[in-house]
């Protein structure tokens, strides 16, 4: 597993990173934890020019509270989020999720903005962030820029940053205190991408449920929102989950491999959406 | 006391935990050229031009060879029955048969420099049909072998009886398919070769390095005293390593023929194209019985997948044929079977090697049978088991078990994992109607170990400082052979195991061997170090009478002080270093040789219980509990022999469960990465409950037989057992392995209409 020849550059600041970019042209690829990246290069799948190593710059693995939202560098491994006590204090959703994704040497590899950038529909956090309403701060040669994460993923492993920008930081709402949530990954081996995820919060509001949000991994080329769930729950009783739920997969378009066929993948949806909601109102 | 039964800590882990082993890449070989195999992305073509201008003129680059390039013969398997006509060329010549074969071979000086110049070999393929299918393979009308006019490699007929299934009041029928799995060892293929003053050195990753040396003689046309194999530290083999592919001839040819050492490691991904697959048969079974729960007439009818050039895997239905019977006493047994080649990677042993498979199709069987006559299947299980007054016994199909005690194995698991208990706990859940159904599964297992037929070499000598060295033609690739062989000499002679040294493994330092597989190591090569042991034994009993002047039947070993001495007169002795030094003397040393020939094949048994639970809403599958009674004659470490089940038993739920190697209809591989294929960890294991149980054979002075296998045989036809069980409820008789979560989901919609 040797990967084709590729020059290695270091970037010691974000700006740095941008201008090497710049330099090296679409060719370039930014390296973090590697554990998207290098696979695919070892499979001389991706064959970049040039390795731009984001690695090692200082300050972009904080996470911390700002102006009431959660702000997570793009560096913060899994495992960082899977320890946060922060995280597990205010959003416990993103800590669990982060707790469930690869391996225990994946968790301490992967990071955070890699996962974003890689824009794999079958990511856990990508689907969770979706879910979240969160903001991506990425920075470029035109100055720094936010893209709500509902408008970066614009297809199968393609976002909207530009070849040139580098992903920063991850801003995250803070969800509503008394909210409940939930993450079903469903998965053949504790180690596999889920065949299909879901991830639910929900903020409870007069005894019923007021607004309802449901994150979905492997329903489409996309990490993708269930909009008609959440319409049918906005202000709906709790009883109306489960007929709520059988709506996960309106307007998805899964693919079909050698674990599920699209029409399992629609009906794992369903099930995991409405497991999912009913464990988040459990923890309202 | 006696050592034997203990469980003594692997002398081999220190090393390994520590310093780490020693794996064929890792053997320094200074100026060595690296080779990288040029494979074919195409299931079935004729091969066109193939360009390796551009390849020469790469970087690094010393040689790129293709077959017109290379004087080694093609590979015809020697197994009984099984055509020679298929032959498998090192390097595709003319046609490509599965995609991952090998087409052209570029050396250069290292690994990177291979790897780059192996993607600029440009290859014309012309497109072939392509089969995939086993019935369809067997219909034949796409030919792998045009000029031999069918793609059946072997067949096994059998005089077929009208009357096999008269006087059945009840007769089911099933259509199983025992997947293709790959062995998947840590270790991925690897060779490393030396041509040093006419004399080939070989360095290789296999279980076999005297087979392995024969091979590559046969290959090269060499002499024996010209080839040395060695296998260093062999990271898993499980049936498939013999250090005989194509890869290997052709490195050790290489060495030769460039008068450089050469290696090559292959990559994961082409380790799970290029190294054997094991399983791949399509079983059509009937069985007929009584309504009282007798069972009275079986049949099974096996197509085995054979990939494109037949080699062991080929052969496997005749193990599975002897086997047919399995631990029933059923009067009418048949067992009939065609293996036929196929666009895909050659099939081989795979740990347990026909036996899985047979206890697949029985145990299946016997389940239908049990659900159509509305008894538990543990009471048909118990009605028909072979009594243990029978034994030896002689089934049906002609195979003649040892020793067993069947009913004794599942009364013992019955007991032991709470049976009745189980069933009431699966109806409260039932009745509940609860989205998690439990369901339990059993299986019942006999197998056949060392069975194929050869002994096995053992030399022990007691040197002049006290030390023994063992030398055995064994070939541990994880198994703790070091630990087990030096507890054999230490149990005879009273020396410590800190004072024995095992050899293996190096065919210069070893005179012959036949190598680690089909459970046989310890039959066989134990039972060598053993005699080896009485022999040098009798030899020292024989000198110390001499010295003292003293009858040597008077002689008697010191458990405590590595030493003979007269019974009852402690001090009328010497040490066996004083023994060793004075055998030198009078040049006779302590040394001999032992080439061991076993009486016949053994015959372990056991019971195995799978608790699953069954998700109906998204066909997810739990294995809660594995309950494994396993008898392989006399436990000499139970350490070990522990050990030896959780792997086998981990591979079996893997097969039950999870691994399935897959090809698309045009015969390409969609299960080349473990992101794809299922390879089983820990995190999908419970605890195993293993129950000892040591029957021992009466065929050899241990009581040994073998239990390498006997995981994967017992157990993953319990957990497909209890997957269907979980949902018999809904009218479910089978559901094929893997039970995937849409394999599953799919039958329960389909129950559910």
């Amino acid at each position: 597993m040797i990967p084709a020849a590729f020059e290695y550059r270091r970037a010691g600041s974000v700006e740095d990173a941008v201008a090497i970019l710049a330099e090296a042209g679409d060719d370039a690829k930014l390296l973090a934890g590697g554990h998207s990246l290098l696979p695919l290069m070892k499979l001389r799948l991706a064959r970049p020019s040039v390795l731009v190593d984001i690695g090692r710059i200082d300050g972009l693995r904080a996470i911390e509270e700002r102006g009431g939202r959660l702000a997570i560098g793009a560096l913060a491994r899994h495992h960082d989020l899977a320890t946060s006590a922060l995280l597990r204090d205010r959003c416990p959703l993103l800590a669990h999720a982060a707790g469930l994704v690869g391996d225990p040497q994946v968790r301490h590899r992967g990071t955070l903005g890699g996962s974003v950038v890689h824009a794999d529909p079958a990511s856990d956090l990508c689907a969770v962030l979706r879910c979240l309403d969160a903001e991506l701060v990425v920075r470029g040669p035109g100055g720094e820029r936010r893209l709500p994460v509902a408008d970066a993923f614009r297809g199968f492993l393609e976002t909207a940053l530009d070849p040139g920008e580098v992903l920063v930081e991850v801003l995250v709402p803070m969800p509503a205190a008394g909210h409940g949530w939930s993450y079903q990954k469903f998965t053949r081996r504790a180690l596999d991408w889920a065949i299909v995820g879901v991830a639910a919060v929900v903020e409870p509001a007069d005894g019923g449920i007021g607004r309802a949000a449901v994150g979905l991994v492997s329903m489409g080329p996309t990490p993708l929102r269930a909009a008609a769930v959440e319409d049918a729950l906005r202000g709906a009783p709790r009883s109306a989950v489960p007929a709520a739920a059988e709506l996960a997969a309106d307007g998805t378009e899964p693919s079909a491999d050698i674990h599920a066929e699209q029409d399992f993948r629609r009906h794992l949806s369903r099930v995991l959406t409405r497991r999912a909601l009913e464990q988040a109102l459990s923890r309202c | 006391m006696s050592i034997l039964g203990t469980r003594v800590l692997r002398t081999e882990d220190p090393r390994f935990l520590t310093a780490g082993g020693t794996y064929v890449d890792d053997v320094p070989l200074a100026g060595a050229l690296h080779v990288a195999f040029v494979r074919s992305v195409v299931a079935h073509a004729r091969l066109g031009a193939i360009d390796t201008e551009e390849a020469r003129a790469a970087p690094g680059v010393v040689a790129v060879l293709t077959a017109a390039d290379v004087d080694i013969p093609a590979q015809a398997p020697e197994l009984p029955m099984v055509t020679r006509e298929m032959a498998r060329p090192v390097l595709a010549t003319g046609v490509v048969r599965f995609a991952g074969e090998a087409v052209a071979a570029v050396v250069a000086e290292t690994a990177a420099q291979a790897a780059d110049a192996a993607e600029l070999v440009g290859v014309d393929y012309d497109p072939l049909p392509v089969v995939v299918d086993l019935e369809e393979a067997a219909a034949g009308a796409v030919l792998l072998f045009p000029e031999v006019g069918t793609n059946v490699a072997m067949r096994l007929p059998f005089p077929l009886s009208d009357d096999l299934f008269d006087g059945c009041e009840v007769v089911v029928d099933g259509r199983f398919r025992n997947q293709r799995v790959a062995p998947a060892p840590m270790e991925p293929r690897a060779a490393a070769a030396r041509w040093e003053q006419g004399r080939l050195t070989v360095w290789s990753s296999t279980q076999q390095p005297h087979g392995t040396a024969a091979g590559l003689r046969e290959a090269l046309g060499l002499r024996p005293e010209e080839v040395r194999v060695i296998a260093p530290d062999v990271g898993g083999a499980f049936g498939a390593k013999d250090g005989k592919y194509p890869e290997d001839l052709v490195v050790a040819w290489l060495a030769r023929r460039l008068e450089r050492p050469v290696r090559w490691r292959e990559t994961r991904s082409e380790n799970m194209l290029g190294m054997g697959h094991g399983r791949a048969q399509l079983q059509t079974v009937r069985i007929g019985g009584a309504r009282d729960g007798r069972i009275l007439a079986l049949h099974i009818d096996v197509l085995q997948d054979c990939g494109a050039y037949p080699h062991i895997g080929a052969f496997l239905p005749f193990l599975t044929r002897i086997m047919a019977a399995w631990v029933y006493a059923i009067p009418r047994v048949e067992c009939t079977s065609r293996s036929v080649v196929t666009n895909t990677t050659s099939t081989m042993a795979y740990r347990g090697a026909g036996r899985p498979e047979a206890t697949a199709a029985v145990e299946r069987a016997v389940d239908l049978f049990a659900a159509e006559i509305g008894m538990d299947p543990a009471e048909v299980r118990r009605i028909n088991l072979v009594p243990v007054g029978a034994f030896p016994y002689t089934t049906p199909t002609g195979t003649v078990y040892d020793s067993g005690d069947y009913a004794a194995a599942l009364e013992r698991l019955i007991e032991v994992c709470g049976y009745a208990e189980l069933r009431e706990e699966q109806a409260r859940r039932r009745s509940a109607g609860d989205a998690v159904q439990m369901g339990l599964g059993l299986s019942v297992y006999v197998e056949i170990t060392n069975g194929v037929p050869g002994g096995e070499y053992a030399g022990l000598e007691v040197r002049g400082d006290g030390r023994v060295v063992v030398r055995s033609g064994t070939s541990p690739h994880g198994q703790g052979h070091a630990t087990a062989w030096a507890m054999l000499a230490s149990e005879r002679l009273g020396i410590p195991m800190d004072s024995i040294e095992v050899i293996f493994n190096d065919t210069d330092l070893v005179r012959s061997g036949v190598g680690t597989f089909g459970s046989r190591s310890l039959q066989v090569g134990g039972m060598a170090v053993d005699q080896a042991a009485v022999a040098v034994l009798d030899r020292g009993r024989r000198l110390l009478a001499e010295l003292l002047e003293a009858d040597p039947a008077d002689i008697v070993v010191d458990p405590a002080g590595a030493r003979l001495h007269v019974a009852g007169t402690p001090a009328a002795g010497r040490s066996w270093a004083e023994l060793a030094v004075a055998a030198q003397e009078r040049g006779d040393p302590l040394a001999v040789d032992v080439d061991f020939q076993p009486q016949g094949a053994t015959f372990p048994f056991g019971a195995h219980l799978a608790v699953v639970d069954v998700d109906t809403e998204t066909g997810g599958v739990v294995l809660r509990r594995l309950v494994a009674v396993d008898d392989a004659g006399r436990i000499v470490n139970p350490l070990l022999a522990e050990g030896q089940r959780h792997g086998g038993i981990a591979q079996g739920v893997a097969q039950a469960l999870l691994e399935e190697v897959l090809y698309d209809p045009d015969g390409n591989p969609v299960t080349s990465t473990f992101a794809d294929y299922g390879i089983i960890s820990a995190c999908e294991l419970p605890s195993f409950e293993l129950v000892p149980m040591e029957t021992p054979t009466p065929l050899n002075e241990l009581g040994v037989k073998g239990i390498g296998e006997s995981g994967t045989i017992g157990a993953g036809p319990a957990v497909q057992n209890a997957v269907v069980d979980a949902l018999s409820h809904l009218g479910i008789r089978h559901v094929d392995m893997p039970a995937t979560p849409q394999r599953v989901w799919t039958a329960v919609r389909e129950a559910r209409g």
